[in-house]
């Protein structure tokens, strides 16, 4: 017994010392820069935690290939640790740990969903190591004070603010009647606050402001009020699981309304999975292949589109292309930095002004990218729904097809 | 505003109508529930997951071209084999233990069946198209998607069935004597092990026909068992064990109340609603009890 003891004491102590030695691991070894990831490859957020993966891998690849990184006058390529967080907020928070303190990583990249984010943050604060995040738009986010966070996206309460401006101009500027139904969770939440200003601002009146529990898979009750009270606009916001069965259940209860904006139907594949029943739906979207924004690492958006779909065999999300540009943003800031300084790293983050493919970023006091609008781009079907198409129809300045407004009434489609 | 359903009386009809065809479709999980407690007393935590799996099923028939309404038939078939597996693999072995002991294994299914899944079929939100339309009433002021309706159709006759087939066949005796007392029967030469196992198989098949349901009316996702677990357990503490028609009636009475309370309290309230209701119910019945014991003293 005694031996099997000391046994078990000596492979510790052997397991403790691997692992110690590990922390040689450093920020920049060689001519290699590392960055340190944790996203979601199984759990919940799998897919989105794939795409996620794939738009970081993508860039790290392109800008490995086109000349790297040049810091003081030497060439470095970008390299990076993945851990899987498992889609669990408190795994994520742990493995921001391990890889600023075992791994020695200075330099972090975000996971996907802004609750992960959300869990990941303190610990990067704590250590002073910059993140760059392209997955988490919660609003609260950006209004901690965190110095060395950073999104490359649009905040969640832009997302469909865009949409409310939309129905007031169709309506002859005058303020339209809201029905909105929003999960209850902090991203959704943040969108429903968006939607609540534009409506004060433009003067609109809120009829319906239902919250969904999130375990709700029937939105039956909300749709038959909507019926009832006949809104200009309806938004919905519930994730993926939201925007289907809204789509599913407006097209069975033939709820005729003139405008309906969503969140979440590229990820849900909203058109794919639903068809002819999904024409017509205003989807908030962080990017849109269609887009002219160009940068030299990627072309532009049609060419990003083209090289994704040939890297991973399907068309990239935005979570995928807001991932990429957040590699961009790590090689821009680094070479105006001209140091491995996590300080000088973070005020060169913070003086960011560029293009991307993805679309113009410049970070605002609290980290979050306010120099690029939402688009929004409205599903429309060929005549026997089997094709359908997501083209951008506002804001103006990018719109490559006019909205259809009111959309036909259900006794007509 | 409050009040709309109110000033739209119409929506009262729709409301209660929305609130019976949910409510059947969770009454026929919940009687899956009631039947394996009552014989086996064992409360499966895994009961959303298996409805999960069948909803899948009929999900992966719409994708190879098969009209998912078929699913109703295909999975139960195939979720009475997973059922029985199940039961051979783990329950045998917690059956005669105590309760808490088998609650922990059907939780530890449940997470394993989650992730087994969301690996087999990834984290996206599915769903199977039905193309059934819908039935509009009074002048289409109630809408009714006939998928809605098909899925109450089909839990009314499962049920029924399965019914009849406790009643009149050999095995559905067994069923009820192995209830009643597994000891006797078993001395009365009731293989109750088969009977166990033949239970646990019946109630997956109910519940791969609710999923089927499920997958044509609402969404189907690898981690969105819960709620089934939680309101058939419900319905089954409002309705007692083996009383087949208290949880029919239990299940479309929650229905609709929560729908109702979506109406009237908002819909923030909805769960809240039908949770409070289940205290005050749990607590009307003690206070009940107790009254009895006190006449039996």
């Amino acid at each position: 017994m005694k031996i099997r003891n000391i046994l078990i004491t000596l492979v510790s102590a052997i397991a403790l010392l691997i692992s110690a030695s590990t922390i040689s691991f450093a920020k920049v070894v060689g001519d290699k820069i590392i960055l340190g990831a944790a996203v979601s490859l199984t759990g919940k957020y799998s897919s989105n935690g794939v795409h996620t993966q794939n738009g970081y891998n993508l860039a790290v690849e392109r800008i490995n290939s086109m000349g790297g990184v040049k810091v003081g006058g030497k060439t470095y390529k970008f390299d990076i640790i993945y851990y899987d967080d498992e889609s669990n907020s408190g795994r994520a928070a742990q493995l921001a740990e391990r890889l600023i303190q075992q791994d020695g990583v200075k330099f972090m990249l975000g996971p996907y969903s802004s609750g992960l984010t959300k869990a990941m943050a303190p610990v990067t604060e704590k250590y002073e190591v910059p993140m760059v995040e392209a997955n988490g738009a919660s609003r609260s986010l950006f209004t901690k004070g965190y110095k060395y966070l950073f999104a490359v996206l649009a905040p969640a309460n832009l997302y469909l603010d865009v949409a409310i401006d939309l129905a007031v101009e169709k309506n002859g500027g005058k303020p339209v009647k809201i029905a909105m139904a929003f999960e209850q969770d902090a991203f959704s939440q943040d969108v429903r606050l968006g939607i609540v200003e534009a409506a004060k601002r433009t003067g609109s009146k809120i009829i319906i402001d239902d919250k969904l529990p999130k375990e709700l898979n029937d939105m039956a009750a909300t749709l038959s009020k909507v019926k009832a009270t006949n809104p200009d606009v309806l938004v919905v916001s519930g994730h993926t699981k939201g925007a289907l069965t809204a789509v599913r259940q407006i097209s069975e209860m033939k709820v005729d309304v003139k405008m309906l904006a969503m969140t979440h139907c590229d990820a849900a594949k909203l058109s794919k999975q639903h068809g002819k029943a999904s024409e017509y739906a205003l989807c908030a979207s962080q990017w849109h292949k269609s887009l002219s924004y160009k940068d030299k690492f990627f072309g532009g958006g049609m060419k990003y589109d083209a090289d994704f779909t040939k890297a991973f065999g399907y068309a990239p999300p935005y979570q995928a292309a807001e991932s990429s540009a957040a590699l961009l943003v790590y090689k821009d800031a680094f070479e105006r930095a001209q140091s491995f300084d996590t300080k000088k790293v973070r005020d060169a983050l913070a003086a960011t002004d560029m293009q991307t493919f993805y679309g113009n970023i410049k970070f605002a006091e609290g980290g979050q990218n306010v120099s690029k609008p939402m688009v929004l781009f409205q599903v429309s079907c060929n005549d026997d729904g089997s094709k359908c198409e997501n083209k951008v129809v506002a804001p103006t300045k990018w719109a490559s097809a006019e909205l259809v407004h009111p959309i036909p009434s259900w006794s007509k489609r | 505003m409050d009040l709309l359903i109110f000033q739209a009386p119409i929506l009262m009809v729709q409301a209660s109508m929305d609130g019976i065809l949910l409510g059947i479709l969770f009454a026929l999980i919940a009687y899956g529930m009631a039947l394996q407690w009552g014989v086996m007393n064992i409360i499966n935590i895994a009961q959303g997951e298996l409805v999960i799996m069948g909803g899948y099923i009929a999900y992966f028939m719409y994708l190879s071209g098969i009209h998912p309404a078929f699913g109703v038939i295909v999975s139960p078939i195939i979720m009475y084999c997973v059922g029985w597996g199940m039961y051979k693999l783990v329950i045998n072995k917690v059956v005669d233990k105590d309760l808490f002991t088998s609650i922990l294994a059907t939780f530890g299914i449940s997470i394993l069946a989650q992730q087994l899944m969301n690996f087999a079929f990834g984290a996206d939100v599915v769903v199977a198209q039905s193309n059934f339309g819908t039935t509009m009433l009074f002048n289409n002021s109630v809408t009714l998607p006939n998928a809605k309706i098909f899925s109450g159709a089909v839990c009314v006759i499962s049920a029924i069935i399965l019914v009849i087939y406790m009643k009149k066949s050999k095995l559905g005796r067994a069923i009820r004597a192995t209830a009643q007392n597994a000891r006797a029967a078993k001395i009365l030469g009731v293989d109750t092990e088969k009977v166990y196992a033949a239970t646990f198989g019946i109630n997956a098949a109910l519940c791969g026909i609710a999923g089927a349901c499920i997958a044509i009316t609402f969404t189907l996702h690898p981690y969105t068992g819960l709620p089934y677990t939680v309101r058939s357990f419900m319905i089954v503490i409002i309705a007692g064990l083996g009383n087949l028609p208290a949880v029919a009636i239990s299940g479309m009475g929650l229905g609709v109340f929560e729908e109702w309370a979506d109406y009237l309290l908002g819909t923030e309230f909805r769960i809240a609603a039908v949770f409070s209701l289940l205290v005050i119910i749990l607590v009307y019945r003690r206070f009940k009890l107790a009254r009895k014991r006190e006449y039996l003293k």
